[in-house]
């Protein structure tokens, strides 16, 4: 006699219909009552066919269906392997964050670059304070290179302050498009910066360039004041407010968002999106959780994260709302989630760092992300010498998700795979240790990204066809 | 399926890929797996392609004789005639397997 039992799985509601996410194959399926009835039965305890037949009449075509999607096995059958599979070298680069320099005019107190818990020592160490005209080409050359057979790279410059070495980015923009013209490929331009420095050339530049633009920025007045302040501890909101309108106006080739960090301090989520998105004319805002080690003032504790997970709710139900209609809402978080969601992904890593994503340091040297840039411990090569492939096996095979013990019983992995390295790096002194400081909240997160998600299906399918182009570049925070 | 919509595209490709009808050597029980060939099944031996009746639910299974392939490159002790002694003609009307395999017939003692 047959014994079932679910398999991993995240059952939820949409549009008041029953929905399975699947767990590692990330599918998403709608049950009818049959199939709802008999997950349910069988997530309580293995049941047999007797007994679901004597519970629920019969079964058969429902068990059948269950089990051919792998929602449900026998309970005897070996767990679904998912095999350790480490990329095949060498893999495609498919954006490169150059740190163009590691100075920056503001002292933002909770900076994960320049606070308490940097990772490279900006102001004595051996890097050079600004990338060279000559490392910067190299950097181009180094990506074009790496970048395969992609028709596209992505270049994201990043700091410091990325604006401090305008003459360097121009003309690395400038020496890019040449190069890429050469090998036949086209190169896309993006970079994050505090504000402080746009004026009225620059942003000309910009928006004549296609630069893709994200400004930092932590909202309204008092609260950007709190913590992105000048050396002498002055705010910057009236330095940049009228700074980011002026670049809102004129830089029109390109959707602009802004990029919100948030802390223990600061977690009034809606008001920020309504003053970044209302007052000040961002197309979209995306918030992340600040990086800090928990000792500090502004970590956020177990209640801030559930404090931000009750706003994301609140701000992605109006996001659901505005998509039914058919109406942009900038709420840029969800819209990720909902394309990874869209497409099934299923991590075995949790970012392109180190795969499809590398950083580039001052000096050359070549990390896994820009937030890693200029440190040894996770240098991955150079962009004179390339990628170290010794090193890079190494950090993939220590950190695919199979590595990841905490995470095997999560039915969020898929998505979350462990969670930053960098913010691991910082919590656990460990890229490979799985961010367990906030399951709760990517659990509450993703619940609510599939619910928003199983109701797009239902009542505006045609919304989800729009992430059935390919991906582009990652995004860089 | 009937009883599962798929949302997502990894659940329409999974959809996809269980849908095939025809599973080589029919197992019981789910969920029906891709069977990928081994050994002698990846040239043509009689009694592969068709089982006894002409379907294929029971291939390679024992029956009332043993393949036909099964007693030359194969480990398998298999049940044929004597075709050194008793059956020497057992193959005569087989001039190609492939097309005349079913006139390899039973042979009685």
């Amino acid at each position: 006699m047959t014994t079932w039992g679910a398999r991993e799985h995240h059952r939820f509601e949409a549009a008041g219909k029953p929905f399975v996410y699947l767990v590692p194959s990330a599918a998403i399926f709608e049950l009818d009552g049959a199939a709802d009835a008999v997950l349910r039965t069988l997530s309580t305890r293995p049941h047999t066919r007797d007994e679901l037949t004597a519970a629920l009449g019969d079964v058969d075509t429902t068990v059948a269906d269950l089990a051919r999607v792998q929602a449900i096995a026998e309970v005897h059958a070996p767990p679904l392997a998912s095999p350790k599979v480490i990329p095949l070298a060498p893999f495609p680069l498919t954006t490169m964050v150059l740190n163009v320099t590691n100075q920056c005019n503001l002292s933002c107190t909770y900076c994960y670059e320049y606070g308490e818990d940097k990772i490279v020592d900006t102001e004595n160490g051996r890097q050079p304070k600004f990338m060279s005209e000559e490392t910067a080409r190299q950097s181009v050359d180094f990506m074009l290179r790496e970048a395969g057979s992609n028709p596209t790279a992505h270049v994201t410059f990043f700091g410091g302050e990325t604006l401090l070495n305008f003459p360097v980015l121009k003309k690395t923009i400038a020496y890019a498009r040449e190069r890429a013209r050469e090998v036949g490929k086209e190169v896309d331009f993006s970079l994050t910066t505090n504000a402080t420095l746009l004026k009225p050339e620059i942003i000309e530049f910009l928006a004549d360039n296609n630069v893709g633009v994200t400004i930092s920025i932590d909202g309204p007045r008092e609260v950007q004041d709190k913590f992105r302040v000048f050396n002498n501890g002055a705010g910057s909101y009236d330095i940049v407010a009228p700074k980011i309108k002026e670049l809102l106006k004129r830089h029109r080739t390109r959707p602009i968002g802004a990029r919100v960090t948030l802390t223990s301090a600061n977690m009034d989520v809606t008001r920020i999106f309504r003053h970044l998105t209302e007052d000040i004319g961002f197309w979209e805002v995306g918030f992340a959780p600040v990086t800090t080690s928990p000792t500090r003032a502004h970590a956020i504790g177990e209640a801030g994260y559930d404090r931000m997970l009750s706003q994301f709710t609140e701000l992605a139900g109006e996001f659901l709302e505005y998509s039914v209609a058919n109406r942009h809402h900038g709420f840029s978080n969800i819209k990720e989630t909902l394309e990874e969601l869209h497409k099934g992904v299923s991590k075995a890593f949790p970012c392109g760092a180190g795969l499809g994503l590398l950083g580039v340091a001052t000096d050359g040297d070549v990390a896994l992300c820009h937030r890693f840039a200029g440190s040894d411990a996770h240098k991955l090569g150079t962009v004179r010498d390339g990628i170290d492939r010794n090193a890079q096996h190494a950090f993939l095979q220590q950190h695919h998700i199979a590595n990841k013990t905490d995470c095997s019983v999560c039915w969020a992995r898929p998505l979350c795979s462990g969670g930053c390295y960098h913010e691991a790096h910082t919590r656990y002194g460990d890229t490979a240790h799985a961010n367990l400081h906030y399951c709760e909240w990517i659990r509450g997160w993703t619940d609510v990204c599939l619910h928003v998600y199983g109701e797009l299906s239902v009542r505006n399918p045609a919304f989800l066809a729009q992430f059935d182009r390919e991906m582009e570049g990652e995004r860089v925070s | 399926m009937t009883h599962l919509k798929p949302v997502n595209r990894k659940a329409v490709r999974i959809e996809e890929a269980t849908s095939a009808d025809v599973v080589a050597l029919q197992r019981t029980g789910l969920p029906l797996l891709p069977h990928f060939p081994i050994g002698c099944s990846l040239v043509f031996s009689p009694g592969w392609e068709a089982d006894r009746t002409g379907g294929t639910a029971g291939l390679c299974q024992p029956v009332e004789r043993d393949l036909f392939d099964c007693h030359i490159g194969c480990y398998w002790p298999a049940q044929v005639p004597d075709q050194l002694n008793h059956a020497p003609d057992w193959t005569a009307k087989c001039a190609a397997a492939q097309k005349d395999w079913r006139k390899i017939d039973l042979v009685f003692p």
